[in-house]
């Protein structure tokens, strides 16, 4: 009997938050606020369903009712993106300035 | 155009390089390290679905287009945005996620032979629920963050909006949905598909009216775990192992801050959720009890004399530092204080602030090196030993009645053993009561001295006077 391609992806699943348990209990709570905005940046990978809607429509017809949601879409995940990475690195990089002033 | 299983493997790698990004945070040496590992791995599921999809029409032109302009918008908002207003622009963010997955969900539904997933009317069951489900949580996720921007921001009062039947109602929606979605599984219909998204934006809203502004904090990272649980359906939607490593990840990573959230105000995750807290109606008993206390007040030139002659000294700060935006001011009188070789340190409350670690990031903003900042079980032993406490904006997290009185709303949660040092200066701009709406004992012990001014005046008049 063949098993079904959607266990995998829920043992891929499962196996992750596991992951996410561990790695996150591991983060220090001086550093919560980054940890919310990077998580917020990755999740924004979802742009990649987007890119998919976006690319579905044919030359003739670019925007149809599917592949306008994936463009929008893809500017709400872009702003995500960078704006999460970028704001994560700017704080980061305040907790970094201290440490080199003690040196 | 490369092959499937090539994207696959490309996908696993950026799930593992999300990984190591959080994973980076544990430590702030190695966190910026893990910020690229981040934006790598977000570079190559990109590139990589641009390349598997091999499409190269006109359609890629605007791909790109839409991409540059959201990511200016992002790049904008991040260098602008000050770091007081950290809560909502994680909100916002939550928000524009949840939308995302919303969208996302939409144009699969619309477009099913785009993702692989049979045909409209004809779409694969497994693929159905996993969309509907992705897309349902992906509307709470966005309504809900708007209202907790909307909060936040202050456009919207933070008061619990609670109304009777709320919660039978919220119930009845949340078995809808599920109905909803057992039917739209029958009959593919699109007009179900709808329903269930603004039954979902409802839910989203009616979740978070009832929270008040104090519990925000649980709230942010509920809404961050919802982004990653909606993220997680989508994942499946398109059989996407970034999509569902990330969601798992950010998922788990939002329950988690929740739990660490209600730990850190003794609350149960249930009763945040149920709301309704801080709502309290026997309001005009405490104003008379208030008015026969006495309390010693004084000024900054009192406050400057206590912490000069003072050979160690903890500053618990709270969400009035950051609304006075005191931070910069405050570091400024820490400075002046070490010169005259003063020990300060830190003590910051869990909860301090709106959101998971809000404090720490105001204080590295105003340079304060991080290893003199100390969370609450390894500092609280210090107090005893300490000759000041200066709290600065901080009220409900330094409340002596959670320890002694069990009637108390707040009793059992954490505190900051503030009272043990030997003078406690409590800086704030009147004695109304913190958002418990439960009156400070603090404020009428004989070794506190009330500092009655905004925070970052009060602040820069002690800095004048320790010269």
């Amino acid at each position: 009997m063949e098993i079904d391609p959607f266990i995998f992806r829920l043992s891929i699943f499962i196996l992750s938050i596991f992951i996410g348990y561990y790695v996150v209990w591991s983060v220090t709570p001086s550093l919560h606020t980054p940890l919310m905005s990077v998580t917020n940046a990755i999740s924004s990978v979802i742009i990649v369903g987007a890119i998919i809607a976006a690319l579905a429509g044919t030359s003739e017809s670019i925007f149809n009712t599917s592949s306008i949601f994936g463009f929008i879409a893809i500017i709400l995940a872009a702003v995500n993106i960078f704006g999460g990475f970028l704001v994560t690195q700017r704080m980061l990089q305040m907790y970094k300035k201290k440490k080199d002033k003690k040196k | 155009m490369i092959s499937a299983n090539l994207a696959a493997i490309s996908y696993l790698i950026s799930g593992i390089l999300f990984i190591l990004a959080l994973r980076g945070l544990s430590s702030p040496d190695t966190s910026r390290q893990g910020n690229y590992f981040g934006i790598a791995g977000m570079i190559i599921a990109v590139v990589v679905t641009f390349l598997s999809i091999g499409n190269f029409s006109a359609s890629l032109v605007y791909v790109v287009l839409f991409l540059v302009i959201g990511g200016a918008i992002g790049a904008f908002i991040a260098f602008k945005i000050p770091m007081t207003a950290m809560p909502e622009l994680v909100a916002g963010f939550h928000s524009l996620v949840g939308l995302a997955a919303v969208f996302v969900a939409i144009a699969a539904f619309l477009n099913p032979a785009a993702f692989n997933l049979g045909n409209v009317g004809d779409i694969k069951l497994a693929s159905l629920i996993e969309m509907s489900i992705g897309a349902a949580v992906g509307a709470i996720t966005f309504s809900g963050s708007i209202i907790a921007f909307l909060k936040l921001r202050g456009i919207m009062s933070g008061a619990p909006i609670t109304f009777s039947g709320q919660h039978i109602l919220n119930l009845i929606l949340g078995i809808g949905i599920f109905v909803l979605i057992f039917y739209l599984c029958k009959t593919q219909s699109t007009n179900i598909f709808w329903t269930v998204i603004i039954i979902s934006f409802l839910v989203g809203v009616l979740l978070i009216i009832p929270i008040g502004g104090a519990d925000m904090p649980v709230v942010i990272s509920m809404l961050n775990s919802y982004s990653g649980w909606a993220a997680a359906g989508i994942g499946f939607t398109l059989e996407n192992t970034a999509l569902i490593i990330t969601g798992a990840l950010v998922g788990s990573s939002g329950a988690i801050l929740s739990y660490i959230m209600c730990k850190a105000m003794n609350r149960s995750f249930i009763s945040v959720i149920l709301g309704g807290f801080g709502a309290d109606n026997s309001t005009d008993d405490k104003k008379e009890k208030k008015d026969q206390k006495p309390v010693k007040s004084g000024n900054a030139e009192d406050a400057a004399f206590l912490m000069k002659n003072a050979s160690s000294v903890i500053i618990v700060p709270g969400y009035g530092m950051a609304v006075a935006q005191a931070q910069h001011a405050l570091r400024e009188m820490v400075d002046k204080l070490k010169k005259n070789d003063i020990k300060v340190t830190y003590a910051i409350h869990p909860v301090a602030g709106r959101m998971p670690g809000h404090m720490n990031v105001l204080l590295a903003e105003a340079n304060v090196p991080y290893d003199e900042v100390f969370e609450l079980e390894d500092i609280n032993n210090d107090f005893a030993n300490s000759d000041v406490a200066f709290v600065i904006g901080a009220n409900d997290v330094t409340n002596p009645v959670a320890k002694t009185d069990p009637k108390s709303p707040i009793f059992g949660m954490p505190v900051l053993d503030v009272e043990k040092c030997k003078s406690v200066l409590f800086v704030k701009r009147s004695l109304s009561p913190g958002y418990a709406g439960i009156d400070n004992e603090l404020f009428y012990k004989d070794n506190t001295l009330m500092l009655f001014a905004d925070a970052k005046k009060m602040t820069e008049d002690i800095v004048k006077n320790l010269d």
